[in-house]
């Protein structure tokens, strides 16, 4: 189970992952785009905990809520529709929640996670962050299913996520800046799928 | 890296109010949301012209807001699209009852935010089409990727259609204007040197003394090839052909050029690249009708320049020699 406040320390924590893997997300970025994705989820990120520390929501939808509109009005780019829709549907599936059993968290992901193909279009294999988000839910559904504890419904989640962001190493991008380069994709990680990792990792750090 | 700024994330703001203080008698500068807007918006029947992108490319877009090309503007971090609320603020700002027109370069998150926005505008009431442009002959076009990258038409398309706007033209015909440029015009670019986005604080890319980035897009992305150095002749025959041969334009074609310089190069070069150019085209029986040489759509300091080629007609060119006057463009006034 993840209380209110566990999930609202998921997102503070976020902050600092992303404002310690700034470099990280940037050096991934110059590869195969424009070297923007480190700043741009560093300044959501950042933008979301300054935000949030102004109100006190009553639940989980409306503070999921908050991170979406502050992710949609900072980031820009493609992240900024991407996690700003993801949090978004996060939201709608959490309304008037103050705590998440592990299906609710399972459910959560599955909204966020169909806003993102609706918004980017993308495939599996097309190298973006659906690589990494995609398996996560399927893990974790299975995880669900054969009724694993929280803690490994989670994990299992990020396990997938991570080996997803690395089979993005060969993948040749079909979608953002990167399918640009065509062939010269090949052979670098997705930022995008690394910063979704990021968000299953650092959820196993903080709920596990 | 060296760089003419205070702090990196005052570069964006800090530009904007030396722009406002600039040109006060052709535009105002909103901050938080940020946008440029004509002095005189709204102007009531005139459909409102609205382009925005990532900083980085100026004069565009922001310096080419103005009588006769676009109403508003909205500029994003360095090499950032902007975000749907300044789109959405920026669009109600010049809303003068007909409705706007979206001009979006074809980047993923500009296309992403551009419909958040325009389903924003949607729902207070307000008509807004969008047109997408994607004239990058770098790029290889195809139904399952994202598809060409947006570059030097959009300044072309700009013009054009902000002086269709102009006669109270309405919005479908608009509309329809920008996707006719989008559809007669193609660019390739090239870089000699990378560019450097400021608060990554160091080149995007590495390249050697004596090579050069072929087809490279406007955010210092890789485009199709790295070769070694080539004279200036060589380099316009290579992008001249990537770019004749894809539309194709044939002998007997009239043609609107831009020689569009990246940021840092200088305008001797510039000259130079559209004479090699225009040789090319007698070559081809291609007739150039109008030239634009100059810094317009640009990537910062890098060095290296593009080609525009747009096809046009009587009604094209009309509306092309109509009365501009916006901080970089501005004729017949
Ligand atoms: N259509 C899409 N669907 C899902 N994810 C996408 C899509 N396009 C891009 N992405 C993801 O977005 C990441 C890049 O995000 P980033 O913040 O760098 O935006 P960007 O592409 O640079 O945006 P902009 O072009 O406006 O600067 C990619 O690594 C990829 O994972
Ligand atoms: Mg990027």
């Amino acid at each position: 189970m993840v209380s209110q406040k566990k999930l609202r320390a998921w997102i503070e924590v976020l902050q600092k992952v992303y404002a310690e893997n700034r470099q990280y997300l940037i050096d991934l970025d110059s590869a195969i785009g424009d070297a923007d994705h480190g700043i741009n989820m560093d300044r959501g990120f950042t933008n979301v905990q300054a935000d949030l520390s102004k109100t006190d929501p009553p639940d989980i939808g409306a503070m999921l809520k908050t991170v979406a509109m502050t992710l949609i009005r900072t980031v820009g780019g493609a992240a900024g529709p991407l996690y700003g829709t993801f949090f978004l549907r996060a939201s709608t599936a959490c309304a008037g929640k103050t705590e998440l059993q592990a299906a609710d968290v399972v459910a959560m992901f599955e909204a966020g996670l169909a806003g993102v193909l609706q918004r980017g279009k993308a495939e599996l294999n097309d190298k973006t962050m659906v690589d990494a988000l995609s398996p996560a839910l399927v893990a974790m559904k299975r995880a669900l299913g054969n009724g694993s504890d929280f803690r490994q419904i989670i994990q299992q989640g990020a396990a997938a996520a991570e080996e997803g962001m690395k089979n993005t190493i060969p993948m040749l991008a079909k979608k953002g800046r990167a399918s640009y380069l065509g062939e010269r994709s090949i052979g670098h990680q997705d930022p995008g799928a690394t910063s979704s990792y990021l968000l299953l990792k650092t959820a196993v750090d903080v709920w596990g | 890296m060296k760089k003419l700024i205070n702090k990196p994330e005052d570069l964006v703001p800090e530009s904007l109010a030396g722009m406002a203080a600039a040109h006060s008698d052709l535009i105002n500068v909103n901050y938080n949301p940020n946008y440029i807007v004509r002095a005189d918006a709204p102007i009531q029947g005139k459909v409102g012209i609205v382009s925005g992108g990532g900083s980085g490319h100026e004069p565009m877009h922001g310096g080419l807001v103005g009588m006769g090309m676009l109403d508003a503007a909205c500029p994003g971090e360095v090499f950032t699209s902007p975000t749907p609320d300044q789109m959405e603020a920026a669009t109600k700002a010049v809303n003068g009852g007909a409705g706007a027109l979206h001009i979006v370069k074809n980047y993923t998150g500009d296309v992403m935010n551009f419909e958040m926005a325009a389903e924003l505008c949607l729902a207070e009431g307000i008509d807004v089409e969008a047109v997408v442009i994607n004239d990058d002959v770098a790029v290889k076009d195809s139904l399952y990727t994202a598809g060409r990258r947006g570059v030097g038409i959009t300044v072309l398309a700009e013009k054009i259609c902000g002086a269709a706007a102009e006669q109270k033209q309405d919005l479908k015909k608009v509309a329809d204007i920008c996707r006719q440029v989008n559809a007669n015009g193609r660019s390739m670019g090239m870089a000699l040197t990378s560019c450097a986005v400021p608060s990554a604080g160091k080149p995007t890319f590495e390249i050697g003394a004596d090579e050069m980035e072929i087809g490279i897009g406007i955010h210092g992305e890789p485009g199709r090839e790295r070769m070694p150095l080539k004279t200036a002749r060589e380099i316009v025959g290579i992008m001249s052909a990537a770019i004749i041969s894809d539309l194709p334009f044939q002998s007997g074609d009239s043609v609107i050029v831009m020689v569009n310089g990246m940021g840092g190069t200088p305008l001797i070069e510039l000259y130079l690249v559209f004479h090699e150019l225009n040789e090319v085209c007698k070559g081809k029986g291609i007739k150039i009708v109008r030239q634009l040489i100059g810094n317009y759509i640009t990537s910062l300091e890098m060095a290296g320049c593009s080609i525009t080629l747009l096809k046009t007609n009587d009604e094209l060119l009309k509306l092309w020699d109509a009365p501009v006057h916006t901080p970089a463009l501005r004729w017949g006034v």
